[in-house]
Order: structure tokens, then C-alpha cells, then sequence
């Protein structure tokens, strides 16, 4: 059997936010959030875990250090070593502050688009990727709550909509899921 | 009122103090023979004396930032930053008495078979500026007369400052309104203009002067990146300290949080202005200019480059998690390291200019730190335990108490 979803549409997120809490404490499992920007404090709620960008953040910081040092190390140490206002160029360690500002540059450079390309890539949101908010004003002024009735196997559809219902929504909707991409 | 300093905390206050005190006494009858022996007392107040004086100095400028940025947040730990600067008032008195003992003494130099050595300040002893068209030439910004003008100047606009702030603190507390609130915040934006010139110019005449033949136009940032992320540590530490004592139920995870990405960042400030001053003078290599990292280098290698690991390796690795920021044993060792790091960059700014190469890190040194430290801790937990550690009627004290992040 196709999994069925509800979608309920707020036109405000704090009400979101505390109808959220009240469906939580109802035992309601909430899929997801869909807002036109961030909803302080909704991620604990649902359960969404703390994003793990940083860790990649991180990765990538190492991976352009690594190439900047091993970068310059051959250009101005191995293969051609220049002399610049007198400064050893035989050696990698003793003429390292000069490299620094390269480091620092490199580092940021790869942390900065390596965490850029990977949020987009994991949330498929590249540019020209088809958009997947059940609802096109989510993106303007309506927030939109996903519950999967899969993920809530205690509850019948009537007893999900009968609780959401008490929340404040301004539009309710249950319909087969599809994954759009 | 609210806030009382338990007897535990004054016996330990108090045995720090003793401590330091029997430990200085011991060090300078041991040292008390040797040529360098004035010079290193006097080393060692203008180092303990600037630190301190500093850290309340630190907290006074993040105090005028949070009210000229009209920041939410930290309203819930305002009266603990208010607390460390109004050690300023302390701090202006030890250090008003060391410029006035080093006046006295023409710049503190031991005359040795009748050669001036040793001076703290050697621009202020009239027979070294005679023969030194170098320090003459520097006339009249290295005068004693402009010196005391300007310092006067700054602890004065400082020391209102701190106590206007303090004073409208208060009374918000039993007003309310927004009327405090936007006087809080021109005179916050004033004092950041102020305290941006004075920052830099004081760090001359206190700091950079004692190389008297030396300069460096980011001196002054230099010392205050310094000065405020060891601010930030003290109130870090403070918050802990308070928080597990069961004080300040309104200061959360976020808060702590908040305050670990100031000690985050702004040891970066610093480790990047050291690195800034470092690198221009190394690639130019000129050697009136130089000459004060080759002393450092060649004198202080361990002390000088363990302490720029310190204050830039430990926060870097040991904070830049999320958790870390948020744990508060991680926390409390990273601010007593950062702590001890940039008591020595205050040393490394002072010592090599004033001991050359006999500069140590002994029972003096550890001892008048201890003294120090103690009379700090016992005033700013004074001044705690006059006001409700919690302000009442900011008009963000709502935001703060629902601070998430």
C-alpha cells in the first residue's frame, strides 16, 4: 500500500511551533517543517538532529591546508626556488611565514565552498533540481508540517487529522506520498 | 544582596593572597642582592597592574559594546560583566601609584658604577634622552608631562564611564522604561569611539614605550585583542563559578555557548594580530625594527613561542566544537590556559625590554600573579554581592531569558 501523508498548513510559525509541541507531547511523530526561513527551536522538537556540517566543514579545511602546503612547497621550494627579500628558499619550515597567508586562504577557500556544494548537494537544492515543498507558498508566507501516517502507526488517519485539527492550522490535506526526486 | 561570597571562597581568596604574598617576599630576599633586583619589582607591577587593570578594562569596552549594539542576549549576564570592570577603579589606583613611583624615580634605572641600567621606561631619565636623539626626537609624545596628561585623560574618561554605567544599571533596576536603556546606548557608542583611540595610545605610552626606540602601529590592537579575550575567559569563568553554585538560573546552555564563541573568536583576533605585527617585521627584516623579535626569539624562545601556542593552538583544537563550547569543565580549562597564556604575553611584552636577557619566571613572578589574582577575584565577587545578579526591567531581559541557539 502507497504510504499516505498529511500536510498541515499554518500562516504562522510560532503557531507551528506550539501546535508542533502539543502534537509531540500527543505522541504525533512530525516528519518535517517546511518554512519560508528558519523556525527557532523547532529542530529539538521534531527531532531533527544537529546538522553534521561542521564535520565537513572540517574535512574539507584539512584537505585545502594539505593542498596549499604541499602546493607551494613544490613550487617555491622543490622545483624553483626563488629568492624573495633575502628569505631562505631551501627550506619549507624557515621561510613558513611567509606561506601562512596562503595556508589561511586555502583553508577557508575549501571550507567555504566544500560546505556550500555539500548542503546543497545533500538537500538536492541545486540549482534547477525540481522543488520539493508540498506547498508552493512555502516559500512566501505559509508553513507546512509533513506527518507520514507510516511513521505513525498507533493513529488512525481520523485520530491524526482530529488532533491537528486543534492546532491552529488553516488548511489540511492527506494525499498518496510521492518522493519527488 | 542576592549573591553572598561564601566562606569557602574567602579562605581560598585569602590563602591565594597569602600565599603570593609570602611567596614575593621570599623571591625578592633571595633576589634582593642581584643589580636587576629594583627593575624586577618593578617589571612586575606594571605586569600584574596592566593585566588586571586590563581585564576590567576588557569587560568595561564588551560591556559599552553590548549596549551600543543594543544586544538581546546578554542582558542575562550583565551584571557579571559590570562586576570584572568595575575592578577598573582598583586597577586605575595600583597603576596611577607605579607611573608616579616610576616618575619619581626617573623611569626606575639602577645606576651601575655610575651607568644608568635597567630603566622601565628609559625616555623618562634625563641623561639617557640627552645622548639619545632617537628617544629626544620622539618629544613631546615621550614626555613625562604629555604622558600624565594622556594617562589622567584616560582613566578618567574610563573611570566615569564605568561608574555611569554602573549608576544607570541600578537604577533601571527600579525605574525601568527605555529611557535609561537609549542613554545606555549613545553613551556605549561614545565610549567605543573614545575607547577606540585610547586603546591604541595608552598601549604606547604603557606598553611600547618601554622599547622606547621601537614601534609598531598595531601595538595597541594587539594589546586590546589580548586584553578582551582575557575578559571574556574571566567572565567565562565567573558564570561557571556562580552557575555551580546555583546562582543564575536564567543563564542557559546558549549563553555559555555564546560566551565560548567570544573566547573562540577572539583569540583568533589575537593569534592573528601576532601574526600580523610578526610577519611584516620578519619579511622586512630591518634591523631597528627587528631587533625586538630577535631579542624575544633568542632570550625567551620556550616561554615566547609556548605562549603564542597557548593562547592559539589550545582554544583553536579544544573549542571549535559545538560540545566543548557548552561543557563547562572543557570551558574552565581552557580559561585558566588562556588565562596563564596571555599573563605571559603581557610578560613577554614587558620583560624583555626592561630585564633583557636576565628576565625569569620565578617565586616573584608567581607570587605578586597570586596577590594579584586574589585581590581581583575578592573585589569583582565584591562588587557581585552589591546587586541583584539578575538586572530587572532591561528592556531585552525577556529576550535573554529565552535566549536558544
Amino acid at each position: 500500500m502507497a504510504d499516505r501523508v498529511i500536510y498541515a498548513t499554518y500562516d504562522d510559525d510560532h503557531t507551528l511551533l506550539e501546535g508542533a509541541k502539543k502534537l509531540v507531547a500527543d505522541g504525533v511523530h512530525i516528519t518535517d517543517v517546511f518554512s519560508p526561513f528558519p523556525i527557532h527551536g523547532i529542530d529539538p522538537v521534531i527531532g531533527v538532529k544537529h546538522t553534521r556540517l561542521g564535520i565537513v566543514a572540517m574535512m574539507f579545511a584539512v584537505t585545502g591546508l594539505m593542498l596549499a602546503v604541499i602546493g607551494f612547497r613544490y613550487f617555491m621550494i622543490a622545483d624553483w626556488p626563488m629568492n624573495i627579500g633575502g628569505k631562505p628558499n631551501f627550506s619549507l619550515l624557515q621561510n613558513y611565514p611567509a606561506f601562512v597567508p596562503v595556508t589561511f586562504e586555502f583553508t577557508v577557500l575549501f571550507a567555504a565552498h566544500g560546505m556550500a556544494l555539500t548542503y546543497l548537494l545533500r538537500n538536492k537544492t541545486l540549482p534547477g533540481m525540481p522543488a520539493d515543498n508540498p506547498y508552493p507558498r512555502n516559500t512566501d508566507d505559509r508553513f507546512t508540517m509533513e506527518i507520514r501516517l507510516s511513521d505513525n502507526h498507533g493513529m488512525s488517519s481520523d485520530d491524526l487529522h482530529a488532533k491537528i485539527k486543534k492546532t491552529g492550522i488553516v488548511e489540511i490535506e492527506e494525499k498518496d506520498y510521492v518522493v519527488i526526486k | 544582596m542576592e549573591y553572598q561570597i561564601s566562606s569557602k571562597a574567602k579562605r581560598t581568596i585569602f590563602a591565594t593572597i597569602g600565599l603570593g604574598l609570602v611567596l614575593f617576599i621570599i623571591g625578592a630576599i633571595m633576589e634582593s642582592g642581584s643589580e636587576q633586583f629594583k627593575t624586577k619589582i618593578l617589571s612586575n607591577f606594571l605586569i600584574d597592574g596592566f593585566f588586571f587593570f586590563a581585564i576590567a578594562l576588557g569587560s568595561l569596552f564588551f560591556l559599552a559594546l553590548q549596549y551600543a549594539t543594543e544586544t538581546g542576549w546578554s542582558v542575562a549576564i550583565k551584571r557579571i560583566v559590570e562586576g570584572v570592570a568595575s575592578y577598573v577603579v582598583v586597577g586605575i589606583g595600583i597603576l596611577i601609584a607605579l607611573f608616579a613611583v616610576l616618575t619619581f624615580m626617573e623611569g626606575g634605572y639602577t645606576d651601575v658604577d655610575g651607568h644608568h641600567l635597567g630603566h622601565i621606561y628609559q625616555w623618562m631619565d634625563p641623561e639617557v634622552v640627552a645622548h639619545d636623539p632617537i628617544i629626544a626626537a620622539k618629544a613631546p609624545f615621550l614626555t613625562v608631562p604629555f604622558f600624565w596628561i594622556a594617562t589622567l585623560v584616560y582613566f578618567t574618561v574610563y573611570f566615569l564611564f564605568y561608574r555611569g554605567f554602573r549608576k544607570r544599571s541600578l537604577q533601571e533596576d527600579i525605574e525601568g522604561g527605555t529611557k535609561i536603556h537609549m542613554k545606555n546606548f549613545a553613551k556605549g557608542a561614545l565610549f567605543l569611539v573614545l575607547f577606540g583611540y585610547f586603546s591604541s595610545t595608552s598601549s604606547w605610552h604603557w606598553l611600547m614605550s618601554i622599547d622606547a626606540h621601537w614601534f609598531s602601529t598595531l601595538f595597541g590592537w594587539y594589546t586590546f585583542g589580548g586584553m578582551w579575550c582575557t575578559s571574556m575567559t574571566v567572565i567565562m569563568l565567573l558564570i561557571i563559578y556562580l552557575k555551580k553554585n546555583g546562582y543564575l538560573e536564567f543563564v542557559n546552555d546558549s549563553h555559555i555557548h555564546d560566551v565560548g564563541k567570544w573566547i573562540f573568536a577572539t583569540s583568533f583576533l589575537w593569534s592573528y594580530l601576532f601574526f600580523s605585527q610578526y610577519m611584516l617585521y620578519w619579511y622586512a627584516d630591518i634591523p631597528e625594527e627587528v631587533i625586538y623579535y630577535v631579542q624575544r626569539i633568542d632570550q625567551y624562545s620556550p616561554v615566547y613561542w609556548g605562549m603564542f601556542m597557548i593562547n592559539f593552538i589550545i582554544p583553536m583544537v579544544v573549542l571549535m566544537s559545538r560540545e566543548a563550547k557548552r561543557s563547562p569543565g572543557i570551558l574552565m580549562f581552557v580559561c585558566l590556559v588562556i588565562i596563564l597564556g596571555h599573563w605571559t604575553d603581557v610578560y613577554m611584552l614587558v620583560t624583555p625590554g626592561t630585564m633583557g636577557e636576565h628576565g625569569c619566571i620565578g617565586l616573584i613572578e608567581i607570587g605578586l600573579f597570586m596577590t594579584f589574582a586574589g585581590v581581583f577575584t575578592f573585589y569583582v565577587l565584591n562588587t557581585l554581592t552589591k546587586a541583584p545578579l539578575m538586572p530587572k526591567n532591561h528592556p531585552y531581559l525577556d529576550e535573554s531569558k529565552h535566549h536558544e541557539i
